[in-house]
Formats: structure tokens, C-alpha cells, sequence
């Protein structure tokens, strides 16, 4: 496949993930808000920490409320990470790879990007509850997700489009983990209090895991917490589990059974090898926050050995000519 | 719940394709206005508004640029068609085969032997300063002699109810997409109509253009690609549904490379050979190696490639020299030079302003005459004489007395009218008819068009960007 094609399929996919990341993270942080003492700025700054948005949050705004914060992440064209703009980069990408996708994927998108629109157009930050309107760009961005399964081969693009929604994955899920436990840590005086109890099941609830987390752990404590989030084999927000299958994708691309054929390949696979070969004990031991941040730059070469293995266009075949 | 109703709709000073007079429909509407009038006002509204929604829906859209802000528009479909009868259509269509023919014997004389000029069957001049003709083509022979394989000509039809050729598109037409798109939605639309009466299909258009692509080439299984210039062009809908409904690959020029003169898409497996270009780029903009230096468009090194048989490029360059408006002029004269026939699809009568007395009565009569520019497209650089002011006619004597040469003037058609849904009621407004001939080994003509409204009340100005419409065309099988 052409590999401009492919390079935007992966991104297409990442932004949708990053989407339907952002209006799951904004609906918990609404409902823990509504329960938690009155500070804003304790409240919604932490959503855009995790986010990494905060720097340019920081350039733009002098103080944290929650109706600038949503509109923020939620509305603002000029933040290249908001829904809007991804859902809008989304929509641009998958128009400039029509062919590629079919028709129901390409309606479905156009269809959330008018809603997103919309939104944006009536400045649903203003409302005092704009839930319903995250809730169902969630639930669009899954759909999306299905129609995706359904109706496209598992070529080539599938499985690129596949790789870049699991990177996009594992790295939201280790933000989430590394700025809310940070945040719990800094309290131990309140461990087991009913406030850390709904700290806790808001983290899980970020990354849509508490359900599934309940069934297998029960008891909410930090160390399983982590354990699932990071090492779980089967549940598939879980930084291991994106890894173990944007690999399989990545095999099924090059045909390789073993070993590495490119860069990429060599990076991810051995990534995730490290993920599988750890406890979580090791983990606390090299300290979680550093664990996380490694983590991430690492998540971040992978991505760009993609590009160089697979998205790179005609100034670089030039160049290795 | 008031119903449809046409006994005030005006005919009068017109052509109309649905009705003889007030009253008096034409018997290939007759179905379909007996089904309008069993709607009332408010479902046929609703039934408009339905059709916006699938175009937005299907991304029918392109990009309108004000103030650095494109704005996304739709080309508006109005949902009541164009019908045509087949035997209107089949003399269309055979005027049309001996026009695609003779204009292609004709580009490929230009570029090899030149007999029409020196047989003076057009001037040597205005042929070789024409902006379309491309000196880097001389001597080229394409596949089969075929220069223009995708034409798209503007036709109307006149007062006096015959069909003229207002101009021939032999570059890039584009709005065949909504040829075919226009009739998925009305089928939609109006099932009832559809099941009642037998419109002849246009489905396989597609698959037509395919055939044609590959069989320009020896290669089996043969690479297709269509190269467009990218999403922010206004057809790039076209481009993509096209690619996608032939599966070629859609390609941009940062997509290709060329090496040994050869051409590949750079794919994540390596590089892969390309066959046959469709191009939706202009020839300026194809190869920044030959032609526009500054083109971002192109890929360095094709034109070479096309040269020396390596790929094959449609339409080919330099086909433009052809549909020059003051060349269009000679038209009738070439197809007897060429094929020995009378023109069968007649022109409207053409002042060309590069010739002293043509001039003279342009300038003279400016006030009555519609004025092109002789290498302008999309509606741009023309004045219609009997709707402008002084001051506008002025400007445009003052520009024909500076460059004659870009300039020719024809008199004022009234384009025929079809009803349109206006605001609140259902109103004549001017069209044209654009049908679409495929040429490879043989020629194809699917039995359909892209018909342009002028949706402004009086205006006879139909494209898409200036205020222009579309509907779907309905060619009437009577058997």
C-alpha cells in the first residue's frame, strides 16, 4: 500500500482513539467533580496534565476553571489535540484516503464530525452539564471502532490503522496512570478514606477498566491497580495487552515469525518482551513515574521507526537512493 | 395540505423541457408530474432537504476559499431531473462520436503532420499560440492516436429546441462523480417514478472508464492510478470516488517517483510500477522538470516517462490545444476536413476577435454578444453583453483591443429551462446538458449527463462557482 496511505491511516486512528480518550477522561472528571470538595483548579487541572496539554493550557490561560477546561480539550480549534481537532484531522485524513475505507467507515466519521461541529457551534462548554454530549462521542468513536472491524479487509491498512490505535492506546493509559497515582500517592493520610475510594475507581473508570478490574481483583489497592493497567495480558486498555497485539498487526504487515525485520519491529517487540518480563514489584522498585516516563518516550520511538520503516515518502526514498 | 401544482408555472420566452406550453406537459414528463402532483408542498421540501443530507453525508462536498477559511459546499442537487428522450439522445450521441473523433484526428495532426495548416483549414496562428498547445508534444503518437480519452462537452439546447455545442472539454472534465451519485440519490428519491418508467442506466460508467484505462496498455494485470492534486482541490470527491470505484489507486504526485524513467508509487514494500496515470492535474502541473518549475503538484521526471512509452498518461498532454475556444470555431470545418461529414451537432455561431472583422463587429455589438476568454474555464473572464452595464462592456472592449487573441463573442443563447424548486414554489431556471465520451480502442458514451442549472432567478450562468446547481438526467428508454 502507498505509503502516504498508510501513514495516514495510522493517524487517522490515533486521532479517533485520542478522541474518544479525551470524552471518556472529561465525563469521569465531571461525575468525580461533582462529589469532590470545590476546587477547580484541583479538580480539572490534573485532566490536563494527563492529557500533556498543559503547557500550552498554561500560555493560554491564567487560572483553571472547568468551562474553560472543557472547552480546552473538548472545543478548542486552536489546541491540535482537542476532540474537535482531532475528530476534524480524523475526517481530513480519512477523506484523503477515501478509497481505502469504505463507505459505512467514511459516513460514520463525517458523521461524528458534524456532531462535533455542532457542538462546538451552540458552545456546549457553556452548559452546566455537558456529559451527554462526551457520552455520545465515546459512544460514536465505538461505533466507529465496530464499523471499522466489519466492513474492512484485514489488509495492510487495517492493520496500520490497528497499530496506531493501540500506541495511541497504551500511551493514555500510562498518562492516566502516572498523573492520578501521583495525585494518590501525595495523599496517604486518606488510604481507604471514602474520597481515595472514588479517587480510585475514577482512575479505573478513565480507562473504562473498573468493571473488568472488580472481576478479577475485587479489592481496590494500588499495586493490583497497577498490575492491570500495565502487565494485563487480556484486558485491552492495558499498555501490555496494545503492545502483544499492535505487534501481531505489525507481524502480520512484514510476514515475520519471529525476530524483526525493520526497526519498528525491533523496537516494539522488544518493548513489549520487557513488559512481559516484569513484576510489578520491579516496577515500584525503579519507581513508577520513572517506569511511566521511559515508557512513553519509548512508546514514541516505536511510532517514529514506523515512519522511517514504512511512511517515509519521496524525500527520504530520495535520499537512500 | 396544499399539493404541487403547475397550472401558473410560466413557459413563456423559453425553451422548456417539461412543458410544450402552460399546461401542456411533454410526453416524456408525463409520469413524472402526475407523481409530483400527488405530493404536497411540504414532503417535497422535506424530500429537498433529505437530498442535501446524503450529499453531505457522501462528502459531495468541496472547499470554497474566502479570507484563508474554506467554507464546505455542497453542489446543490435539485430533485427535479432533466429527461431526455431517446431520440434526442441517440442523435446526440452519434454527434457527439463524430466530434470526439475528428477532435482527435485533429490533436494528433498538430503534434505530427500538421495537414490542416497547411491545407489552411485553420489558421497555422491561432492554433500554435493557443495556451493548450504543448510544443514538448511534437511528434508524440499516444496509444491508438487517442489524445483525449475523457471528454466532457457543454451542450445546450436553444429556442428553437435543437441542440448546439456551447464548448468541448478535452483536459480534465470533471462532474462525472455527480453524474453518478446524482441518480443513486434520486432513485431515492423518487422509487416510485423509477419503478414506472425505464431510465436507461449509467451504472457501468465506471467500469467502462476502467476498460478504457487498461486497454492503453500491454501490461497485465495493468497499475492504475488516479493522480490528484490533493484533498483541498474543489473536484477531489471525484478523484476519490473515481479511484475508489475502479479500485485504482488514488496518488498524489509526492506519491510517485520516477527512476530509469520509469514510474513507481512509493509503497510500505518497496516501489511499485505504474501503468496508466488518469491525471487529474493540469498539464502546467504535472512534471516541475518540463512545465511549471514551482508545481508541488507534479513528479519530476514523468513527462520524460510519457515520452519515451513507459506510462501512460490520460488525457494526454497537450489535448488542450483542441478545445481552445477560438478553435472551436473551426470545428465544423475540421470534421469535414477529416472525416469527410457534415457536422451533425452544430456550434453557435463564433466571432473570433483574433480576425480583423470579427473584431470589429465584437466591439461594435459587445452590448448583444457574450464575450470568452479564449482559455477560460469554470464561468471566469466572460461578459454577457445584454446583462452588463457600460461600464463592464468598456472594460471588457478595452481588454479585446489589448490581447484579441484571448477573446471570441458569440451571440446570446437562451438556454432551455427545466422546473427547479425555488424557495416556496417551482420556477423555470436556464441548464445545460454535460455528457461524458470515453475513448480507447472504441468510443463509449453511458446514456446520462451532468445537467447544470442556474439556480439564480434569469441567470444563465451554471457553474458550480457561480451559484450553479446540478440535477440528475434521465435518458427515457420509449421501448
Amino acid at each position: 500500500m502507498l505509503s502516504r496511505v498508510a501513514n495516514t491511516m495510522y493517524w487517522m486512528n490515533r486521532y479517533i482513539e485520542r478522541a474518544e480518550n479525551y470524552a471518556r477522561f472529561m465525563d469521569v472528571n465531571f461525575n468525580l467533580s461533582l462529589e469532590s470538595p470545590p476546587d477547580a483548579e484541583e479538580q480539572w487541572k490534573p485532566l490536563v496534565t494527563i492529557t500533556g496539554d498543559w503547557p500550552m493550557y498554561e500560555t493560554r490561560y491564567k487560572t483553571v476553571d472547568k468551562h474553560r477546561v472543557i472547552y480546552f480539550l473538548g472545543f478548542d480549534p486552536k489546541n491540535p489535540n482537542s476532540i474537535y481537532s482531532c475528530i476534524t484531522n480524523a475526517r481530513e485524513n480519512a477523506r484523503s484516503i477515501r478509497p481505502e475505507i469504505t463507505k459505512e467507515v467514511w459516513e460514520q466519521i463525517n458523521s461524528i464530525y458534524f456532531f462535533v461541529k455542532d457542538g462546538l457551534e451552540k458552545k456546549l462548554w457553556k452548559n452546566n452539564d455537558p456529559r451527554l454530549f462526551f457520552k455520545k462521542v465515546r459512544e460514536d468513536c465505538q461505533l466507529l471502532y465496530g464499523i471499522f472491524d466489519v466492513t474492512i479487509s484485514r489488509n495492510d491498512g487495517w492493520h496500520f490503522g490497528k497499530i496506531g490505535q493501540l500506541v495511541e492506546r497504551a500511551d493514555k493509559t500510562s498518562r492516566v496512570m502516572d498523573v492520578k497515582y501521583h495525585v494518590l500517592l501525595s495523599t496517604p493520610q486518606e488510604v481507604g478514606s471514602p474520597l481515595d475510594l472514588m479517587q480510585w475507581a475514577a482512575l479505573l473508570k478513565s480507562v473504562s477498566a473498573y468493571d473488568m478490574y472488580r472481576k478479577k481483583y475485587g479489592k481496590l489497592t494500588a499495586l493490583n491497580i497497577s498490575e492491570f493497567l500495565i502487565l494485563d495480558k487480556k484486558f485491552p486498555r492495558s499498555m501490555l495487552c496494545c503492545l502483544i497485539h499492535a505487534e501481531k498487526s505489525l507481524q502480520e504487515i512484514t510476514g515475520s515469525t519471529g525476530g524483526f525485520a525493520n526497526e519498528a519491529e525491533k523496537q516494539l517487540g522488544k518493548l513489549k518482551s520487557e513488559l512481559e518480563f516484569i513484576d510489578i514489584s520491579d516496577v515500584f522498585e525503579t519507581g513508577l513515574h520513572e517506569y511511566l516516563d521511559e515508557f512513553q518516550q519509548r512508546l514514541n520511538g516505536v511510532s517514529e521507526s514506523l515512519y522511517n520503516s514504512f511512511f517515509a515518502t519521496q524525500a527520504q526514498v530520495q535520499i537512500q537512493q | 395540505m396544499a399539493k404541487v401544482d403547475f397550472t401558473k408555472y410560466e413557459t413563456t420566452g423559453f425553451y422548456d423541457e417539461m412543458f410544450k406550453a402552460t399546461n401542456s406537459v411533454r410526453p416524456t414528463y408525463e409520469q413524472f408530474k402526475k407523481r409530483l402532483e400527488k405530493l404536497s408542498k411540504n414532503k417535497l421540501k422535506f424530500l429537498q432537504h433529505a437530498t442535501d443530507r446524503a450529499q453531505l453525508s457522501l462528502g459531495m462536498t468541496f472547499n470554497v476559499y474566502s479570507d484563508n477559511q474554506g467554507v464546505e459546499r455542497i453542489l446543490h442537487l435539485d430533485i427535479i431531473p432533466r429527461i431526455i428522450s431517446d431520440t434526442d439522445w441517440d442523435r446526440l450521441a452519434k454527434g457527439l462520436e463524430q466530434r470526439i473523433v475528428a477532435l482527435n484526428l485533429f490533436i494528433n495532426d498538430i503534434y505530427n503532420e500538421q495537414r490542416a495548416l497547411k491545407d489552411n483549414i485553420i489558421p497555422k496562428d491561432l492554433v500554435l499560440s493557443s495556451a493548450g498547445y504543448l510544443k514538448e508534444c511534437i511528434g508524440l503518437r499516444p496509444p491508438e492516436n487517442v489524445w483525449s480519452h475523457i471528454s466532457g462537452t457543454d451542450l445546450i439546447r436553444g429556442d428553437d429546441g435543437n441542440f448546439y455545442v456551447l464548448e468541448d472539454n478535452l483536459r480534465c472534465p470533471s462532474g462525472v462523480s455527480y453524474m453518478l451519485e446524482n441518480r443513486e440519490i434520486l432513485k431515492r428519491t423518487f422509487p416510485e417514478v423509477f419503478e414506472r418508467l425505464h431510465v436507461r442506466p449509467i451504472h457501468d460508467y465506471t467500469h467502462h472508464l476502467r476498460d478504457m484505462l487498461e486497454s492503453l496498455t500491454n501490461e497485465s494485470p495493468a497499475s492504475i492510478a488516479v493522480l490528484t492534486p490533493g484533498i483541498y482541490n474543489s473536484a477531489y470527491f471525484e478523484h476519490a470516488y473515481l479511484a475508489q470505484q475502479m479500485g485504482a489507486e488514488l496518488v498524489e504526485g509526492r506519491d510517485l517517483v520516477v527512476k530509469n524513467n520509469f514510474v513507481y508509487m512509493i509503497t510500505t514494500k518497496g516501489l511499485q510500477r505504474v501503468n496508466v496515470i488518469y491525471r487529474r492535474v493540469d498539464d502546467d502541473f504535472i512534471d516541475p522538470l518540463v512545465f511549471n518549475k514551482d508545481s508541488m503538484l507534479g513528479t519530476p521526471g514523468l513527462f520524460e516517462a510519457y515520452r519515451k512509452g513507459n506510462v501512460v498518461l490520460v488525457n494526454a498532454p497537450g489535448a488542450g490545444v483542441a478545445d481552445d475556444k477560438a478553435v472551436y470555431a473551426y470545428i465544423p470545418r475540421l470534421i469535414k476536413y477529416y472525416l469527410g461529414e457534415e457536422v451533425l451537432l452544430p456550434n453557435i455561431k463564433t466571432y473570433i476577435c483574433a480576425e480583423k472583422e470579427d473584431c470589429k463587429y465584437v466591439l461594435e455589438n459587445i452590448h448583444t454578444l457574450v464575450v470568452k476568454q479564449t482559455d477560460g474555464s469554470g464561468g471566469y473572464g466572460m461578459l454577457i453583453g445584454p446583462k452588463s452595464t457600460k461600464k463592464e462592456c468598456d472594460e471588457f472592449v478595452a481588454k479585446i483591443k489589448n490581447n484579441p487573441r484571448n477573446y471570441i463573442a458569440q451571440p446570446m443563447i437562451n438556454l432551455s429551462r427545466v422546473p427547479t424548486l425555488t424557495d416556496d414554489t417551482i420556477e423555470g431556471r436556464h441548464v445545460d446538458l454535460r455528457p461524458y465520451c470515453l475513448y480507447g480502442k472504441e468510443i463509449k458514451i453511458v446514456p446520462g449527463a451532468l445537467t447544470r442549472v442556474a439556480l439564480t432567478k434569469g441567470s444563465l450562468v451554471v457553474n458550480s462557482s457561480q451559484g450553479g446547481g446540478s440535477k440528475d438526467t434521465w435518458v427515457l428508454d420509449s421501448n
